[in-house]
């Protein structure tokens, strides 16, 4: 049963879900960074996109990879408005009242998932769905290799973005010194927004990429962010490199996890991850906080 | 009472302070165009607080301040930014984590973005230190050569008057008078500067005139030179 072949195609499979999950990760580490809590709602705003993706197709007929920029633009403009309207309006600038808004708001966006699209799950036909590519012993799902590749192609244009664009600088600006921002004109209100936006992008571009091989519920994205979360730990909270890293690590763990113990308890690998980088070294494996 | 029109910064009446607490009582204090203007005073007695509240950091519970004849109490720091009132603060306030460059390069992050190239070179020109660690991060750099990146993020921003927050604090002897031989030189291409310093000899010495604050108001006023002889000003900070 454990043939090397067999773990050959589990590492491939755990490379290829990781690259989901390091832009999901990507979004709550850069969040992190910047507004220094974590977003509690996460996961509901990755459900949300997530549906968004299935009412395009299922209504207007439109393909998940086609509604990528739609998505990603729409996920932005709509994590700005919920910093602008309500999160940064109602936190007064305290860190600790953004982690509870962002708990009350993920209870809030399930709930009226719930209401409105019940709890059904929800699936998108698509015509690519059921191709493989063949690499050695192992058969790849298509569209997992190309949630794999733009994964990896929307991190390395962030990764651009952050390191020359001014607005990409002013965010790591106020990342580590707000008072200095200011000083030199940034308006760190708009940054936070802007973090935000950006950090829900990620989510817009992670539903797209999810949803040909993957199901909705008012409740699928709670998963994703626990794993999301450990991932951001493992790298080191706040760490760009360390979520993509990280990302690997843990979906190759989880799909080895499955492999040797069941689909059911191959979660336990990603717990015990989480525990050991706790405890020895719980700045992560790219941390800078002492 | 009427002022000159040639005032770049004009406090009058300026109270504020943190919460109910009112730190400046009363702030009356002026920076001529091409001025240095040095603001005295010890640990306490309010002068961050007057910076800051100048820069838009905080506002003011009451009074007015005026840059180039508009009142900007209240206004958020970026638009006093924009008008080219730039602060360089104590602690300097460098980003640790981005490079030399890009430091510099947000210093015109509001301001002075389309002669973004040509200032840069202005500025490593003045502190060729800089230019040899352009790609290092700032947070690795000495103190003394943080506090030159962050007057040199500050002149990024072609200000119009530039505070200057205790740039000798924490640097050597000899730092400390390059410093001040800068801050005349600066001065000297005609930029206005408010010396925020502890550092009572070498201020009066660059300065053109210079205010005392004590406890939240300004005890002495006057031309450089005549406090420098002022008995009263000797005996508090000099000891003699």
């Amino acid at each position: 049963m454990f043939d090397p072949q067999i773990i050959f195609a589990g590492v491939l499979n755990g490379l290829l879900a990781g690259g989901v999950y390091v832009l999901v990760a990507v979004g709550l580490t850069l969040i992190y960074g910047v507004l220094h809590i974590i977003n509690f709602a996460h996961g509901s705003l990755l459900m949300l996109a997530m549906y968004a993706v299935f009412w395009l197709w299922r209504l207007l007929g439109v393909d998940p990879y086609v509604a990528l920029p739609l998505v990603i633009a729409g996920a932005f403009g709509f994590g700005w408005l919920l910093y602008r309207g309500v999160i940064g309006r109602f936190s007064h600038g305290r860190d600790e009242n953004i982690l509870l808004i962002t708990l009350g708001l993920s209870i809030v966006i399930d709930n009226v998932a719930l209401l409105f699209f019940g709890g059904d799950t929800q699936t998108i036909d698509v015509p690519y769905a059921g191709l493989f590519v063949e690499i050695g012993a192992a058969f790849l799902p298509l569209p997992k290799i190309v949630s794999f590749a733009a994964s990896l192609l929307l991190c390395a244009v962030l990764g651009l973005y952050m390191t020359r664009s001014d607005t990409g600088k002013a965010i790591r600006a106020v990342a580590k010194e707000r008072q200095g921002a200011r000083l030199v004109g940034i308006d760190v209100d708009n940054i936070f927004a802007i973090s935000y936006g950006i950090g829900i992008a990620c989510l817009g571009a992670a539903a797209c990429l999810l949803m040909p091989s993957y199901y909705v519920t008012p409740t699928s994205g709670h998963a994703f962010v626990l794993v999301a979360f450990t991932i951001v730990v493992l790298g080191g909270m706040g760490s760009f490199i360390g979520a993509a890293v990280g990302g690997f690590i843990i979906g190759i763990t989880e799909a080895l996890g499955g492999l040797f113990l069941g689909e059911q308890l191959g979660q336990i690998g990603i717990s015990l991850i989480f525990i050991l980088i706790l405890l020895l070294k719980p700045t992560g494996l790219f941390g800078s906080r002492a | 009472m009427a002022r000159p029109r040639c005032c770049v910064l004009e406090v009058s009446g300026l109270r504020a302070g943190y919460g109910a607490v009112e730190v400046l009582r009363g702030i009356d204090l002026a920076v001529a165009t091409g001025e240095i203007v040095a603001l005295l005073g010890s640990n306490g007695a309010g002068k961050s607080t007057l910076n800051n509240n100048i820069c838009g950091l905080y506002r003011p519970f009451g009074g007015a301040i005026r840059f180039d004849g508009s009142d900007i109490a209240g206004s958020p720091s970026m638009r006093i930014v924009e008008a080219g009132l730039i602060q360089v603060p104590e602690g300097r306030r460098v980003f640790p984590n981005l490079s030399v460059r890009d430091n510099l390069e947000l210093g015109s992050y509001r301001r002075g973005r389309p002669a973004r190239a040509r200032n840069l070179e202005r500025v490593l020109a003045i502190f060729p230190r800089l230019d040899e660690r352009l790609a290092q991060a700032a947070g690795t750099l000495s103190g003394g050569e943080q506090q030159m990146l962050a007057i040199g993020r500050g002149l990024m921003s072609e200000p119009r008057l530039l505070i200057l927050d205790e740039p000798s604090l924490g640097l050597s002897p000899l730092l400390v008078e390059e410093m001040f031989a800068l801050i005349g030189r600066l001065n000297g291409d005609g930029l206005a500067i408010l010396l925020v310093e502890q550092n009572v000899v070498q201020s009066l010495a660059v300065a053109h005139r210079a205010y005392v604050l004590e406890n939240g108001r300004i005890t002495l006023s006057g031309k450089a030179a005549d406090l420098a002889q002022d008995p009263e000003l000797r005996k508090s900070y000099l000891g003699h």
